[in-house]
């Protein structure tokens, strides 16, 4: 069955393109409708856009493999950090920047917080700093894509074509659909994969004699797989995954933007509400699969997805093949959302702003679209060397985001924020933290002790919960001491009568 | 000024963020059911979680962020280009 599932993932790039068509004869030529599809989304398509593109990928593959390898407890993190801390963030960050972003017109964060502090400076550190996180991340899906795409031909397709016809694949989707057309497809492979998700439950839990049973396999398998905490799971190493990603999440550029785009108040309230329904539906059956596999004869050979190992032994080729061509489209709905913000953020905050300031609407749209070419082909090129220093980067790309949270949300509350506050918050913890992630480990003997300089955790706990705290303490700490800029305007924040 | 109804509201985020993960379960093993006693747990707070919030959306979405619905400038519904 080398040549099924790429039959099936091909099979699904031509249905999505027609998707990606229908949306482009839909939409409008100018840039809010490609990057904000005019800010015309309803409940279902924006939960589903959010959801699709915030963990298609990891859901199928690596959530279920670290199940696998160290118990279901990942459902309780994600609870917390998916299910409600991003839901609150959902509402004290997205509804605060709809409300702004509604009244003024914002189609991405640089663009909002340029315009409040009037500094063209902001505006391109935050695209800046978001495309420096957002890049390897980008070049890891590629990377994943390619080595999916060969894991499933039995090596027809080496790694590189694979990794090139998702690139291609996608330059020629996210050029021609914008983010309509991305919203969409995610829609359909959402619905898709949540329904798959719970056939392949019936199915195994049915051969393996029901949930009781699959449950007392794994138990005797590994004793403390149905023990809450031990091994992996130390309170310190949950509340740090929790904190930095749901955090980060609100700060990747493809999340963010979408903060921008529900049609109403409505569609956000419904979103925000039905939020943890979506994560108990998703992800209790895709961990619990990986963890019941660990109580299973089966052989999962090193760097193979458990998921995949286990449909294949416990369901009909077709459907396995079904499953891992939906994990494949997963992982392009994630990544084309990201080269979209991506584009928008580096033609319209710093192409724009600093290299053409009189381009107008229509140009603007084609160097949008022109950009999405650029930065998926240098995101290709270099995944097919795999720098060490980009993996480390995209690798800790959510606690980098994580960073950005605190000195947005000082500035969405606090009307004494100061340009200089921004700035500084901004800057100062992403160096810092850069540092920490660069540059190795080293022991300084200081009073007797070793301590590690420069390591990313401390006593289990991720350096960057310390950085957020300091970003926030900068923004407001600088805020106190410096004046506001004179053109400085607090009031485009307003979002009451007041 | 916030209003006590206002500081209810965050405490009972607080809440729902701090017992999403329940500590009072650590190192228990009990299946309960078929599945880790801790699950079920996760399984039902999530509902409750959901609840908590729709009842939110319909009484303190706009008040808490100081937004004023009787004076929005613009009605909920309808397109915008």
């Amino acid at each position: 069955m080398s040549l099924q599932p790429l039959g099936i993932v091909v099979a699904y790039l031509v249905l999505a393109l027609g998707v990606g068509l229908v949306a482009y004869r839909v939409g409008g030529s100018d840039a809010e409708d490609f990057y904000l599809a005019s800010r015309t989304l309803g409940t279902l398509v924006l939960l589903f856009t959010t959801f699709a593109t915030l963990l298609s990928a990891f859901t199928f593959f690596g959530g279920p493999n670290l199940a696998y390898a160290a118990g279901p407890e990942w459902i309780l993190v994600m609870g917390v950090m998916d299910g409600v801390l991003f839901a609150i963030l959902w509402y004290v960050i997205g509804y605060r920047q709809w409300l702004i972003g509604r009244a003024r017109e914002y189609v991405t964060l640089g663009e909002m917080l340029g315009d409040r502090f009037a500094s063209p400076g902001l505006r391109g550190l935050v695209a800046g700093v978001s495309l420096l996180w957002l890049f390897p991340y980008v070049m890891l899906q590629q990377m994943g894509a390619g080595e999916a795409l060969r894991g499933l031909t039995g090596g027809a397709v080496p790694y590189w074509g694979g990794a090139a016809l998702i690139t291609l694949f996608m330059i020629v989707y996210v050029m021609l659909a914008g983010l309509r057309g991305v919203a969409w497809t995610d829609t359909l492979q959402g619905l898709f994969m949540l329904s798959v998700l719970w056939i392949a439950v019936v199915w195994i839990l049915g051969s393996l004699g029901g949930l009781g049973a699959a449950t007392r396999g794994m138990v005797a398998a590994n004793p403390d797989f149905a023990a809450l905490g031990g091994g992996l799971y130390t309170p310190q190493f949950i509340v740090s995954s929790a904190v930095t990603i749901a955090f980060g999440v609100t700060m990747f550029p493809q999340i963010n933007q979408r903060f921008f785009v529900a049609k109403s108040a409505t569609v956000l309230k419904r979103s925000f509400a039905l939020w943890p329904v979506l994560v108990l539906l998703l992800f209790v059956p895709a961990f619990m699969l990986g963890a019941w596999a660990a109580g299973l004869p089966i052989e999962v050979p090193e760097g193979a997805n458990v998921l995949s190992v286990l449909l294949s032994e416990y369901t009909p080729g077709w459907f396995a093949a079904l499953v891992v061509a939906g994990a494949m489209a997963a992982m392009m709905s994630s990544s084309d959302s990201m080269l979209l913000s991506g584009s928008a953020y580096f033609t319209r905050d710093l192409y724009r702003p600093f290299v053409r300031p009189e381009a107008s609407d229509r140009r603007e749209a084609w160097v949008a679209r022109i950009g999405v070419a650029v930065f998926a082909l240098l995101a290709f090129v270099a995944s097919l060397s795999r720098p060490g220093t980009l993996i480390e980067v995209g690798d800790t790309a959510f606690s980098g985001f994580a960073l950005l949270a605190p000195p947005v949300i000082v500035a969405l509350y606090w009307e004494a924020t100061t340009r200089d506050g921004m700035l500084v918050g901004v800057a100062v913890p992403q160096l810092l933290y850069l540092a920490h992630v660069l540059v190795p480990a080293t022991p300084v003997e200081v009073g007797g002790t070793t301590v590690s300089l420069l390591a990313r955790s401390y006593g289990g706990w991720d350096v960057a919960l310390a950085f957020m705290l300091l970003a926030a303490a900068l923004t407001v700490g600088v805020s106190l001491v410096s004046s506001p800029a004179i053109d400085e305007d607090a009031t485009r924040f307003a979002v009451g009568s007041d | 000024m916030r209003s006590i109804r206002d500081w209810l509201w965050i405490v009972a985020f607080v809440v729902l963020v701090v017992f999403s993960v329940p500590w009072f379960l650590w190192g228990t093993s009990t299946v309960v059911a078929g599945l880790p006693v801790w699950l079920w747990w996760h399984i039902g707070w999530m509902c409750v979680a959901a609840v908590v919030f729709a009842l939110f959306t319909r009484t303190g979405w706009d008040r808490l962020m100081g937004v004023d619905t009787e004076a929005a400038p613009r009605p909920d519904r309808g397109e915008r280009r």
